[in-house]
């Protein structure tokens, strides 16, 4: 027997059709009114960072100018690099697309470099001499791997000659997969290595190593290999509670390590990787090599009045207050990715939390108002440990976890789900983030 | 993760699947939910027998799902690590089982309608606005 009314069938439909149109009334409206300003901003870099805060400004501000500058016309997806070496994904997963594809209408993109910065007459200069005034400028143009410190590198060697290469970029990290997967059929001994400088996703170095000795094991050759992590420090990550778990799990996966190992040469005839440690030089021989070269901001930064003065000798990353980003002797200039000069935070998630923040501070400035969103130093690293899964860990400048999910998704924790969040979440998050969405 | 919002969720969602074919998975579970409401309110309840039958199809559902994610990427069933991914596994299981029980009631109810119709004098087909009687009435007789 029925307990419902008998209602017909275009009633129903009419009933239903009204609860969509009012769940979708309730549904709040789009954030504040865009302030009106006439401010011309100038962004140095469409990288992930430049390409968001474009986006962002665009809906913020109205009848401000804003002009990007980069040459490069693709735009690459970086935290893949890590899957595409380990030969799970194609080169083409990281080629995000045309840059110009990611601005929106109203930003104007100057396809060409930056020469000079003269923070004094608030000019840029690109390579071609086109000379840019500005009121605001953000310095997002990421940072230099620099490859000639590595003695006796160069990258026509990736891929053949057991040397991996990952950060080098698409068609590079496609290369190291082979020569991973050529390591994982004949064993030896692998050398996975990471610079004595400041870089870009710390964790993937750590990353690639998890890799190479799953790769090897599931081959059926992990008796036949030798895989020996080389840090650059005394530790393995710069969190020590996260550096002592990758201690314990390398222990647990045979994954030999050798502390204050810093790569300076190689000989690639002689299969020999040679090292600057606290005893002197050191050589290493090695059937596959991963080479991840010191880092420094580009040399338009480098040139110019912005680095740190006494902070990171060598490596010229912008003078930014930690919280703010914005630049600590020219007020009307902020710097937020791989180039910012902050402790942490030279990865996409650092990124994410970065732009909000210098957005809320140059929008404030054009308000005559004090800008109040502070960036913690946080950053986040699924840290794959090997096919399948991974750590989602979280952290700030206080070396402290931030679980974005406490309680649920332990972070120091094996898991299949971090794994999913890696392999298919990420990439979607990452490109809301682009276009200032998330 | 910053600004964890419902909008966060249907933007990363878009970049996952393409705006036009998330939307078009939306509209397609909206579709079948929508149906499947108008069917039991039309009949005034959920046919037990019919429901029994679909309901045989849940597991056929469930392990669908499940193989689908496996499949869809890296990973395999060993790859199970904390009891998160346990809770997440069950609940694509019960999301591929659920939405093929619900897509099989409605799909035998199609068929059913169809056969009944076709069998039915031409003048009860459309028993017109607000005339639900005569359904109820071919319903009790049947």
């Amino acid at each position: 027997m029925s307990v419902l009314p008998a209602v017909p069938r275009r009633d129903a439909l009419r009933l239903l059709a009204g609860g969509l149109a009012l769940a979708a009334a309730t549904q709040p409206a789009s954030a504040t009114a865009p302030v009106r300003s006439s401010a011309r901003i100038v962004v140095l870099g469409a990288g992930a960072a430049g390409t968001a805060i474009a986006n962002r400004l665009v809906r913020r501000l109205d009848g401000a100018s804003i002009t990007l500058v980069d040459k490069r016309r693709e735009h690459l997806y970086q935290p893949g690099f890590s899957l595409v070496a380990a030969g799970l994904k194609p080169a083409s997963y990281v080629v995000d697309g045309r840059t110009r594809d990611w601005l929106p209408a109203g930003v104007r993109l100057l396809e060409d470099e930056a020469a000079e910065i003269d923070p004094e007459a608030r000019r840029v200069t690109t390579r071609s001499g086109t000379a840019l005034d500005y009121d605001f400028l953000i310095v997002a143009t990421g940072l230099e791997l620099n490859w000639g410190a590595i003695e006796g590198f160069s990258l026509e060697l990736v891929g053949e000659n057991g040397i991996g290469a990952l950060y080098a970029g698409p068609e590079y990290a496609e290369r190291t997969a082979r020569a991973v997967h050529a390591f994982a059929q004949k064993g030896g001994t692998a050398i996975l290595t990471r610079p004595n400088t400041e870089m870009k996703c710390a964790g993937a170095p750590i990353k690639h190593t998890f890799l190479v000795e799953d790769i090897v094991t599931t081959a059926g050759k992990r008796d036949d290999a030798e895989i020996v992590y080389c840090s650059n420090s005394k530790v393995l990550f710069s969190v020590p509670i996260v550096s002592e778990k990758v201690r314990m799990l390398f222990g647990e996966r045979g994954i030999g390590t050798r502390y204050e190992h810093v790569l300076k040469a190689i000989d690639p005839a002689r299969r020999i990787a040679v090292f600057d440690t606290p005893e002197g030089k050191k050589e290493l021989g090695y059937d596959y090599l991963h080479v991840v070269p010191p880092m420094r901001a580009p040399e338009v930064v480098r040139n110019s009045p912005l680095p740190w003065a006494d902070k990171w000798k060598g490596q010229y990353w912008v003078e930014v207050d930690q919280q703010t980003l914005r630049h600590r002797r020219y007020p009307e200039i902020f710097a937020i990715g791989d180039v910012a000069g902050v402790p942490k935070g030279k990865t996409a998630a650092s990124v994410k939390w970065q732009v909000p923040v210098v957005e809320d501070h140059l929008v404030a400035q054009i308000q005559g108002r004090e800008g109040r969103e502070l960036y913690n130093g946080y950053t986040s690293c699924p840290l794959i440990t090997r096919v399948g899964r991974a750590m989602l860990i979280e952290f700030d400048y206080k070396d402290n976890l931030t679980p974005s999910f406490p309680g649920v998704i332990a972070p120091l924790e094996e898991l299949w789900i971090s794994w999913l969040m890696k392999e298919i979440a990420l990439k979607p998050t990452y490109n809301a983030m682009l276009r200032g969405l998330a | 993760m910053k600004e964890l919002s419902f909008s966060t969720f249907l933007a990363v969602f878009e970049e996952m699947f393409g705006r036009e074919l998330f939307w078009g998975l939306v509209a397609a579970a909206l579709l079948v939910t929508l149906v499947f409401v108008v069917m039991v309110v039309r009949e005034r309840r959920l046919e037990s027998r019919r429901f029994l039958r679909a309901e045989l199809t849940a597991p056929l559902g469930a392990v669908l799902a499940m193989a689908f994610v496996f499949w869809f990427t890296n990973s395999g069933p060993a790859n199970i690590g904390g009891p998160i991914d346990w809770v997440i596994l069950a609940a694509i299981a019960v999301a591929g089982g659920g939405g093929l029980v619900m897509a099989s009631y409605v799909l035998m109810g199609l068929m059913r309608r169809r056969r009944r119709a076709r069998a039915m004098p031409a003048a009860d087909q459309r028993p017109g606005p607000g005339a639900a009687r005569p359904l109820a009435n071919f319903k009790k007789a049947a």
